[in-house]
């Protein structure tokens, strides 16, 4: 729609400018700068070029090697925890009430997850899967299963996985449910006069209508496992060995654990980068679906 | 294919030990005969959407029964009863083709392929929607949409009866007379039993053979058009078909003389024995109340404006405290703003308490 | 006052919603917008308002030039098809809303909102909330608040379309007078062309983004410029049947020949459409008059006051309205008989040539 046009307005949104110019751009040029460079401390940088780019797609090199297994790593995860919450999340909105008191009480219970900080969520099941004193690393050590995520690699990515599920399921349940309450009453009622069983009748209504805030709730949640950092930190600190280091946790460790800025900034602009074009496929993929459905001349 | 008895059939939504008065559904008793066009007409909150969602099996009624031919079905569920029902907005499978969207029903109840398609090009065909049934239905006209909502509900050959809940609301006028006749049509072709649920009196009168007037949660007159024209049985039904309504005006009856306002209008029927107390007025169609010049012997009203209608011509009038609505003739002016009014007394109905009374020959 | 369109056209993404619409409204009439769903009413209506721009063409408030004006700097009220009223406030809040908005002294607001409750007859409703009220009487609060506002100029956008049949038949009868006691400039858009007829005033025929015709409402009605005005001004929809006028005779399409008596007797030679309204078309058993057609019945609907006989001839169908309860049995075959008096007859490009005198 195009509006009555007032240039007075541009000058309301020059202080946004120069607030995203002093906050983003300026740090991300410095990045930028640091990508093309070296630095043995005391301040003393020496130009590199592409270099740490070219070491960073290169795994038989240690940065590149690094890189590469916990961006796999990395993907794996996102994908695991995709494949569990977004059915669940759909199971959970299904069997949710649709009316009455108890929709309140659910929609409380399924938002309290979302609402603790990142670390304490990392705290919570770093104790609660401790063997000696957690809940339920006692129990099930107690059954004789020997659970230990300090020690077994999988251990580690089961409690890391069961975490981010516990964590942020409610939030694809939450999409989901607003999703189903938009669609009309009318459709039940005819799906059932139709004969539809209970799966046609998710199949045919609940899923068609709930594909745009199925795709938000991916993207989202896509976006948020593939920058996961403070959970799996506190928790597993990345170990044991490097089986939960992933990413963010590895550029940490270049950056602040080694202090190599050069490397350090090479590979948070790729993964930046990989992040933006992510973003971007969704993005098209989102509006495409958008487009499909608005009304076109047909029949008469 | 049924007949529909309701029996003793009530409903409220505040349970059964409720005050009658607030029953959004009043015990009815009534029969519908298989093959039969009916239509529910009343306004808003007049129960008549209680009584269809009674009749599909979306409200388990609070009191009474319903039979299909003669079979208790007010335990069985919506999906039992073989009904098909049409609804206000389109229902539209969004990811299945037209074809796909008209063998639904079919495919839920098992029915094999060859049958599946046969029964399917029937009813494209039938619905002429013969050249979408590949495409994408979401792509199609609100008409176009509504028509496959009734397809889905023509294509099993074994439904009791189909329902409509106001079908026509989201079409464009021209269209509707389209879609009204071609449902005249099927009925006629397919002997369903058809009940049409709407606010709206053309589409009530022309739809159906029988029209069920309802008011408060009551029906108060089921009858062909013509005789809900004639004939209101309540002024309700009066008021509320027609268009201008009938005028209802209050008037003192005495034998074969109604006084109105000084003015003394003779009946065709000798009214004797009204009730004591009651509230007693007289109605008369605007089609049968003409405006004329002035004269002595005719009710005199004031002009109040006239509305031209293209093929008919109404003016509205005051006599009085009422309001009276009266043909206009072609040709008709008023220089004074007064008119005489000349009813027909073949057509005037007296009512005591809302209700119609039949005066003695 | 005046508001102007001149020569305005609106184009979205490529697709004209508005094609080269001019027109004037003057304060102290009521101007309807008739026309099927998606023929531009609302963009017209929109571009009044100012929350749209015209893509070119100018929108002129009083002679002046107010294309780029913002909405708020207007003097405008509009009511929608959905009853939208603020749910938290009373009818009287609702009512009063933009005259506290305008910041104007308590007593006047008082005195406002009990003239425009008054005349909307919402006066035993004011201390109600707008759930607890029936639609028509929502709807009538929606337009107490735009006519309470003073505003120059009343959108009304199919504001009765979501209403009962009956509330909407008494809401109808009561509009012209709300009109009268207000002066402003009133736009109603309506699909419906027996609403524009009630209203009367002046009817502005939208089909496909353009005004096709301009002018006093029945005059509209009564001598259509194209077969379109004609067939969007006509309810049930217009019957046509062509005819080819040929030596003082005319030969209508599927057969039928007749003297070029009453409206033909003019024509000049040549071929023509003859447009009719269902009440011009007569039905008749075995009279013999030579502009009658044997039709086949297809339906009939029958309102008690009215029967609408749906017929079939030639391959076109038509509709005829008879007075009074008739029935007819479908498939039977009936004489459907023109007046050459009574008939509107187009050109081949669809221009009216010829129409009753009425």
């Amino acid at each position: 729609m195009d509006k009555t046009v007032n240039q007075k307005a541009w000058f309301l949104v020059l202080p946004v400018f120069l607030v995203v110019a002093f906050s983003a751009v300026l740090p991300l040029m410095t990045v930028v700068n640091y990508s093309m460079q070296d630095t043995f401390g005391n301040n003393q940088f020496f130009w590199n070029g592409v270099g740490w780019f070219k070491e960073l797609l290169d795994p038989s090199t240690d940065l590149g090697g690094r890189f590469l297994a916990s961006l796999g790593r990395n993907l794996f995860f996102s994908l695991v925890i995709l494949a569990i919450e977004v059915p669940l999340g759909i199971v959970i909105a299904l069997s949710m009430p649709r009316q009455g008191w108890t929709v309140a009480a659910c929609l409380v219970i399924l938002a309290l997850p979302l609402l603790i900080p990142w670390n304490v969520v990392g705290t919570i099941w770093q104790i609660f899967g401790r063997p000696d004193i957690g809940l339920m690393g006692y129990v099930l050590n107690h059954i004789g299963l020997d659970y230990n995520y300090v020690s077994n690699d999988i251990d580690a990515w089961v409690t890391v996985i069961v975490m981010d599920v516990w964590h942020w399921t409610s939030l694809v349940a939450l999409l989901c449910y607003a999703g189903l309450k938009s669609i009309p009453e009318a459709y039940y009622q005819a799906a059932q006069i139709d004969g539809a069983s209970r799966w046609a009748v998710f199949k045919a209504i609940q899923l068609p209508k709930m594909n745009r805030v199925l795709l938000i709730a991916v993207l989202l949640r896509f976006m948020d496992s593939f920058m996961i950092y403070t959970e799996p930190f506190v928790v597993t600190g990345g170990g044991p060995g490097n089986s939960t280091t992933f990413v963010s946790i590895e550029l940490v460790k270049i950056a602040l654990g080694q202090f190599d800025l050069g490397k350090a900034a090479a590979l948070s602009l790729v993964y930046n980068l990989i992040i933006l074009i992510v973003c971007w496929i969704f993005y098209t993929v989102m509006t495409n679906a958008g487009a499909e459905r608005k009304p076109q001349e047909g029949a008469a | 294919m049924a007949r529909i008895d309701l029996v003793d059939l009530a409903h409220s939504y505040g349970g059964n030990d409720a005050p009658q008065d607030s029953f959004a559904l009043k015990p009815v008793t009534m029969t519908w005969r298989q093959g039969g066009a009916y239509a529910l007409l009343g306004p808003s909150g007049c129960g008549k959407t209680t009584l269809l969602n009674v009749i599909s099996g979306i409200i388990t009624p609070s009191r009474g029964k319903i039979l299909f031919d003669g079979q208790d079905i007010t335990p069985l569920s919506t999906q039992k009863r073989n009904i098909a029902q049409v609804f206000q907005f389109p229902v539209i499978y969004d990811t299945m083709t037209v074809g796909q969207n008209l063998a639904f029903p079919l495919k839920n109840r098992g029915v094999p392929k060859a049958e599946i398609d046969k029964r399917v090009a029937e009813i494209g065909r039938l619905l002429d929607l013969e050249p979408y049934l590949n495409r994408k239905a979401t792509r199609l006209t609100a008409d176009a949409k509504q028509k496959i909502s009734l397809g889905r509900g023509l294509v099993r050959s074994d439904v009791a009866a189909v329902l409509f809940d106001e079908p026509l609301t989201v079409i464009d006028p021209e269209l509707k007379w389209q879609l009204r006749s071609k449902l005249k049509a099927l009925h006629r072709e397919l002997d369903l039993t058809m009940i049409y649920v709407t606010h709206d009196q053309t589409e009530a009168l022309t739809f159906a053979d029988t029209v069920v007037v309802m008011h408060d949660g009551r029906v108060v007159q089921s009858g062909t058009p013509a005789e809900l024209f004639d004939k209101p049985a309540h002024t309700f039904v009066g008021y509320f078909i027609g268009s201008p309504g009938m005028n209802i005006i209050p008037a003192e009856v005495r034998g074969r003389e109604a006084h109105i306002d000084g003015h003394v209008i003779a009946l065709n029927r000798a009214y004797d024995k009204l009730p004591a107390g009651a509230k007693i007025e007289i109605g008369v169609r605007p089609e049968f109340v003409e405006v004329v010049a002035p004269g002595p012997g005719l009710l005199t009203a004031k002009i109040e404006r006239i509305d031209d209608l293209g093929r008919i011509r109404f003016a509205r009038t005051r006599l009085g405290e009422a309001k009276l609505a009266a043909r206009a003739p072609a040709g008709f002016t008023s220089s004074d703003g007064n008119a005489g009014l000349k009813l027909d007394p073949s057509h005037i109905h007296v009512y005591a308490d809302s209700l119609l009374v039949e005066g003695a020959a | 006052m005046s508001v102007t369109l001149d020569h305005v056209t609106r184009t979205v993404d490529g697709i004209e919603h508005i094609r080269d619409v001019s027109l004037t409204l003057q304060s102290g009439t009521l101007n309807v917008l008739l026309g099927p769903t998606l023929s531009g009413k609302t963009s017209i209506m929109r571009l009044l308002a100012g929350l749209d721009k015209a893509t070119s063409g100018k929108v002129l408030v009083g002679g002046k030039d107010v294309t780029g004006v913002d909405v708020r700097q207007r003097s405008v009220a509009m009511v929608y098809q959905q009853f939208i009223n603020y749910p938290s406030f009373t009818v009287y809040e609702n009512i009063a809303s933009p005259l506290r908005v305008q910041g104007k002294p308590r007593e006047e607001i008082e005195a406002r909102v009990a003239e425009a409750a008054k005349l909307l007859r919402l006066e035993p409703f004011l201390k109600r909330t707008p759930l607890q009220l029936s639609g028509g009487q929502q709807q009538r609060t929606a337009m107490a608040r735009a006519l309470v506002k003073g505003a120059d100029l009343v959108l009304l956008d199919e504001p009765l379309a979501n209403l009962d049949y009956k509330l909407r038949e008494e809401l109808r009868a009561e509009l012209p007078r709300i009109f009268e006691a207000s002066g402003a400039i009133f736009v109603y858009a309506t699909t419906e062309p027996t609403e524009a007829l009630l209203l009367g005033g002046n009817t502005v025929c939208m089909w496909e983004g353009q005004a096709l015709q301009i002018g006093e409402t029945p005059k509209v009605y009564r001598q259509p410029q194209t077969l379109r005005v004609a067939q969007v001004f006509s309810d049930p929809p217009l019957n046509l049947v062509g005819i080819e006028k040929k030596n003082g005779s005319v030969q209508y399409a599927g057969g039928i020949a007749a003297p070029a008596s009453g409206l033909y007797s003019a024509l000049a030679d040549g071929a023509y459409r003859v447009g009719f309204r269902a009440h011009q078309l007569a039905l008749a058993n075995g009279e013999t008059d030579r502009h009658a057609f044997h039709a086949t019945v297809t339906v009939t609907e029958i309102t008690g006051s009215e029967s609408f006989v749906h017929l079939t001839r030639d391959g076109s169908n038509w509709v005829a309205v008879l007075h009074g309860v008739h029935e007819f049995e479908p498939g039977q075959t009936l004489d459907a008989v023109l007046d050459p008096n009574d008939v509107f007859v187009f050109d081949a490009a669809d221009r009216l040539v010829a129409a009753p005198s009425s």
